[in-house]
């Protein structure tokens, strides 16, 4: 049984077909990159996978067992922006996930138990690189460093499965390259099993183990929100890829942005 | 140059900020004077003299009547009733704010009938407020509670439903509870926009209590304008007036302070 299943999952809003019969089975410690024009479901399929939506049709199981119907700690999410709490510092962002394990009435953890939260979330906070940077908030941040916090915040709470929506998307370039070396060290040292919503092909080929991209398969230029997007192409990147191959797939992620 | 683009030095800017002030005082010494030299008795548009005597009158010399120094006296009861108004009507603010803003059920049930409450003049129940609560301190304070507060629900629910969505979903994906979201994520960062917003109800607050004061009081300094109204004391009145709009800046201005320093990521966050 493969570790994280999804079954001929639909996603409708009222008349409008957002995605059809998505069918997706993924193994313990992949990194899938899922690309596509925007508006062609990605978004909306990760919210369905972080239970922030619930599928009109199909259920996703992970481990065997049907998600729950609303956000937990067995899945852990990097939004592209607000991921993390713009009130506590840098360690208190990483140690709250601990506290609210720990305290589930105060919500805050004391004498020794609060000084090895704090230890486990410093240990955390040097693996993505911010020792440094322990007692700032956010705000006092660059964005590659919110984002390196979001991470280490996600990570400490040890989710069986990653989330990240477009991560990166709001970063300058060679901060952009930083945060792919730490994501890729990241995956492989902790095993991690990673979903990637991105519209940057070559950012999904370099991160990803696998690529998904999401368009639609049928089309129907008078009423265009009946059909929903599925997966078209769905393709292990390790190998080498024929130039005529890439630009199909920059053709359905591109081209279907200028439709 | 456009006007739109010209600007004034730091000094000059806080010069030109202090001419408004002096001109109206330069306008006022002058009606005054011209009134006074027409009729001394004139009551209308006292001296300045006049104004530091009953300052020394009222606010340095104790009461021939009954011992009291009335200005302090007065003021202390008016920013006693203030302080329990406007707290109780904070409490209730973010109390009520907050649930109906988080949690969808609450707020379903409650949301129409506060807005309800909240288009009901506070003045026209004053009455209701005296015959329920009798005419002594606790009416007052019920006024300013109920002129205030349903602002402050619907301002605080407000400001929870801006809180990014992410956020609330980051904290489930850590394996918050309703609760642990409510104390740990809702309402530290609540908090200094309640403060905000009571720092916007302060005015109508004021208003509410010079209000009640006026109409069954035998203190505060609403109620002290009004009784020396009778005898046209216009050298007390006025500067009764200025002193309410200095205590009123102030408070506004320290509790400005107090969220900057209490809360230093409030106002810089991205």
């Amino acid at each position: 049984m493969s570790f994280l299943a999804v079954r001929n999952l639909w996603k409708e809003y009222g008349d409008h077909v957002v995605l059809e019969r998505v069918g997706l089975s993924v193994e313990k410690g992949e990194f899938v990159a899922i690309v596509g024009a925007s508006g062609c479901g990605k978004t909306t399929f990760l919210k369905l996978l972080l239970s922030e939506e619930q599928p009109t049709r199909g259920e996703i199981s992970l481990q065997g067992t049907r998600l729950a119907p609303e956000p937990g700690s067995d899945r852990g999410v990097v939004f592209q922006r607000y991921s993390v709490f713009p009130h506590l510092t840098v360690l208190q962002n990483v140690m709250i996930g601990l506290e609210f394990d720990g305290a589930p009435v105060m919500g805050r953890l004391f004498g020794a138990r609060r000084r090895a939260c704090a230890d486990a979330s410093r240990e955390m906070l040097a693996t993505v690189g911010l020792s440094e940077a322990t007692g700032l908030y956010p705000d006092e941040l660059s964005g590659g460093m919110q984002q390196r916090l979001a991470l280490a915040q996600a990570l400490v709470q040890s989710p069986r499965i990653l989330l990240l929506d477009e991560p990166f998307g709001a970063l300058d370039p060679g901060i952009r390259l930083d945060m792919h070396e730490l994501v890729t060290g990241l995956h492989e040292s902790l095993g991690l099993t990673v979903f990637m919503v991105t519209h940057d092909i070559s950012e999904g080929f370099k991160l990803g183990t696998r690529l998904l991209v999401f368009d639609k398969i049928r089309q129907d230029p008078h009423s265009p929100q009946s059909f929903g997007a599925s997966i078209t192409f769905d393709l292990p990147t390790a190998q080498e890829r024929s130039s005529g191959e890439v630009h199909e797939i920059e053709a359905a992620v591109h081209g279907s942005e200028t439709r | 140059m456009r006007l739109i683009n010209r600007r004034l030095s730091r000094g000059g800017a806080i010069l030109a900020g202090i001419v408004p002030f002096a001109l109206a005082l330069a306008v006022y010494g002058i009606a005054s004077q011209a009134r006074l030299s027409e009729n001394p008795d004139d009551k209308l548009l006292p001296a300045f003299s006049s104004f530091a005597q009953a300052i020394d009158r009222m606010a340095l010399e104790p009461s021939r009547r009954t011992g009291e120094y009335l200005f302090w006296k007065d003021t202390l009861a008016s920013l006693r009733r203030l302080a329990k108004g406007v707290a109780g009507a904070a409490a209730i603010g973010l109390v009520f704010g907050v649930s109906l803003g988080v949690i969808p059920w609450v707020g379903s049930h409650l949301s129409p009938f506060v807005r309800a409450l909240s288009m009901i003049p506070p003045m026209a129940i004053l009455p209701v407020l005296f015959i329920v609560f009798g005419l002594g301190e606790s009416a007052k304070v019920a006024l300013i509670i109920i002129g205030s507060a349903p602002f402050l629900v619907r301002e605080i629910e407000q400001r929870v439903r801006e809180l990014p969505r992410e956020q609330f979903i980051k904290a489930q994906t850590l394996g918050a509870s309703s609760w642990q979201i409510i104390t740990r994520v809702v309402l530290p960062q609540i908090v200094p926009r309640l403060v905000d917003a009571v720092r916007l109800t302060l005015g109508s607050a004021w208003l509410f209590l010079i209000a009640a004061e006026a109409i069954a009081s035998t203190e505060g300094l609403g109620y002290r304008i009004f009784l020396v109204r009778r005898y046209l004391s216009m050298d007390v009145i006025l500067p009764y007036v200025v002193w309410i709009t200095v205590l009123a800046f102030a408070l506004d201005a320290l509790l400005r302070r107090v969220n900057g320093w209490v809360f230093p990521w409030y106002g810089r966050a991205t």
